[in-house]
């Protein structure tokens, strides 16, 4: 079965800092994996690679068989994505949004509209379609976020700290929607954080530290492999406890 | 280091689609476009300020500056006029062509802004190629700055400012897609090479006067040779200045044979080199750790 996404031998620098190095992971399809590292990991650098806005030019990524350079086209209609910052038009309405996504991916707008409100009606927004979008809460835009990436009907999906800035309960939602998606419609996911409770013991993680992938394989397995007690010990242990900075204290515990 | 497997939903058929489905069609290639041109067209409508900012700049030179320097500055006849002409009349053109320079510069402003504040990538993770999507950009700014020049002719109407005959306002759209494609490339060009957005305004300054006074749209070529040789070499090579003659023509229903091949060819110089300069890299991201 082929892979949802491929990585394979991923180096990726800034000038003299080397953000990746030989990084190498696969996301199955139909599954949820986490892309676990602190702030400075290159968790977002990966990210830039995978949707090619920043070239990748030492390793491959494929995305169900097809390279992000050498057949982009073919690649990124497969992929959809959430980026960490806010990328919806605040001025245009919640379906104008979608209808502007779904003609980047050569969807004209009648198909647009009908795909955009029964998305809109899985993320409970169906009565919003025509509100501004500056209207909606963070976990809301989220949420609309999530439908605007699926519009194409990729079967992968990455998300890059889709969590950041939610509350609590705000942040439950949005991981059950997306973990939802996974089983109810066999998407593969790529959620990358740095909370250490958005884990669950079926999930497949990366560790992904200074650039180094430390460890891959199941939360459970991992954490059994290092005798800790969570994954949050694990990845003190496999990345070395005095290399925590406190502000990844905070996110981690 | 093993991946493992965990019991997931029943694997589903692969969802490549065959080879030979992997392009987009013509069809999903023009839908691509009007999104593009559409969401511009949305965002410029809700943007009314830069509406009526961008009416207004001509409006000043028109009303006041053109009003004020028409006893001072004589037009003797030169082509496409036939008689003598207002100052007013003369620098119309050149107000025409100033919209769409502020326009092309503002486009790639926002660009820039969108770049550092991550709008860029809705438009960049499309599956389309990079170069129709950056292509469609500039097409959608520049259907824009069209808009406002129409607008502004609609004004300038009860200024005394129209064409011979009615077909001028045809005949000055293509000259407008032209000119407006060829500042708008500039612009695009000059977004590429900018790190940070507090650079590019004062960048703005270095391109925009300078483009401006250093043209025929205030005053004949002719003139300027008569005062500096070296001034009128500049704007000779000014694309500004072949901007504001190709619009002139075009708006007195005629062809500038010279300054159409010199407009192609820096409209064709400054897309490719946009394009192949475009580097959504810089700026984004880089501060940030990831």
């Amino acid at each position: 079965m082929i892979d949802a996404l491929s990585i394979s031998h991923l180096s990726h620098s800034y000038g003299q800092r080397k953000a990746l190095d030989d990084v190498s992971f696969a996301v199955a399809p139909g599954s949820f994996t986490v892309l676990l590292g602190l702030n400075g990991a290159g968790k977002s650098t990966l990210f830039s690679l995978v949707t090619r806005l920043y070239a990748a030019r030492n390793g491959e990524i494929d995305i169900f068989g097809a390279n992000v350079m050498r057949e982009p086209g073919a690649a990124l209609r497969r992929l959809g994505v959430v980026f960490q910052a806010r990328t919806l038009d605040l001025e245009l309405s919640l379906m104008q949004n979608l209808v502007y996504h779904a003609a980047l991916h050569g969807i004209g707008p009648l198909e647009a509209r009908r795909r955009g409100m029964e998305a809109l009606k899985r993320a409970g927004l169906a009565e919003r379609a025509n509100d501004k979008t500056r209207t909606l809460s963070g976990g809301q835009m989220r949420r609309v976020e999530i439908a605007r990436a699926l519009l194409h009907e990729p079967k992968l999906l990455l998300l890059d700290e889709p969590t950041v800035g939610l509350d609590i309960r705000a942040r439950a939602d949005l991981l059950s929607h997306v973990r939802g998606l996974v089983r109810d419609e066999a998407l593969g996911v790529l959620w990358t954080t740095h909370l250490i409770d958005e884990i669950e013991n079926d999930d497949q993680v990366v560790i992904l530290h200074h650039g180094k992938v430390l460890a891959t394989g199941r939360a459970a397995d991992i954490v059994a492999e290092n005798n800790a007690e969570n994954i949050g010990a694990a990845f003190a242990q496999i990345t070395g406890a005095d290399s925590l900075s406190p502000q990844a204290g905070r996110g981690l515990w | 280091m093993t991946m493992s497997r965990t019991s997931g939903p029943a694997p589903h058929p692969d969802p490549l689609p065959a080879s030979g489905e992997r392009g987009f069609t013509p069809r999903q290639y023009l839908i691509c476009l009007w999104g593009v041109v559409w969401r511009e067209g949305l965002r410029f409508l809700h943007q009314r300020e830069r509406f009526v900012s961008a009416l207004v700049r001509p409006l000043v030179w028109l009303f006041i500056f053109a009003a004020g320097f028409r006893q001072v500055l004589g037009v003797s006849i030169i082509p496409p006029y036939e008689t003598y002409v207002l100052y007013e009349v003369y620098i119309a053109p050149g107000l025409m062509a100033m919209i769409q320079l502020f326009n092309g510069m503002q486009s790639s402003l926002s660009m820039v802004y969108d770049r550092e504040t991550g709008n860029m990538r809705t438009l960049l993770v499309s599956p389309f190629p990079r170069w129709f999507l950056l292509g469609a950009k500039l097409l959608a700014g520049v259907a824009v700055s069209i808009l406002q020049v129409y607008a502004f002719l609609l004004i300038a109407y009860f200024w005394e400012i129209e064409p011979p005959t009615k077909w001028g306002y045809l005949t000055v759209l293509p000259a407008l897609a032209l000119g407006g494609l060829m500042l708008g490339a500039l612009g695009m060009l000059l977004s590429s090479l900018i790190k940070q957005l507090e650079n590019f305004a004062g960048v703005m300054n270095f391109v925009i006067f300078p483009m401006f006074f250093a043209s025929s749209a205030l005053y004949p070529l002719w003139r300027v040779k008569e005062s500096s040789p070296l001034l009128y070499y500049v704007c000779s090579i000014n694309p500004f200045t072949h901007a504001v003659e190709l619009i002139r023509f075009a708006f007195y229903q005629q062809v500038d044979w010279v300054s159409l091949p010199v407009a192609l060819g820096y409209t064709s110089v400054f897309l490719v080199a946009a394009i192949i300069a475009y580097d959504p890299a810089r700026g984004m991201l880089m501060r940030k750790g990831g």
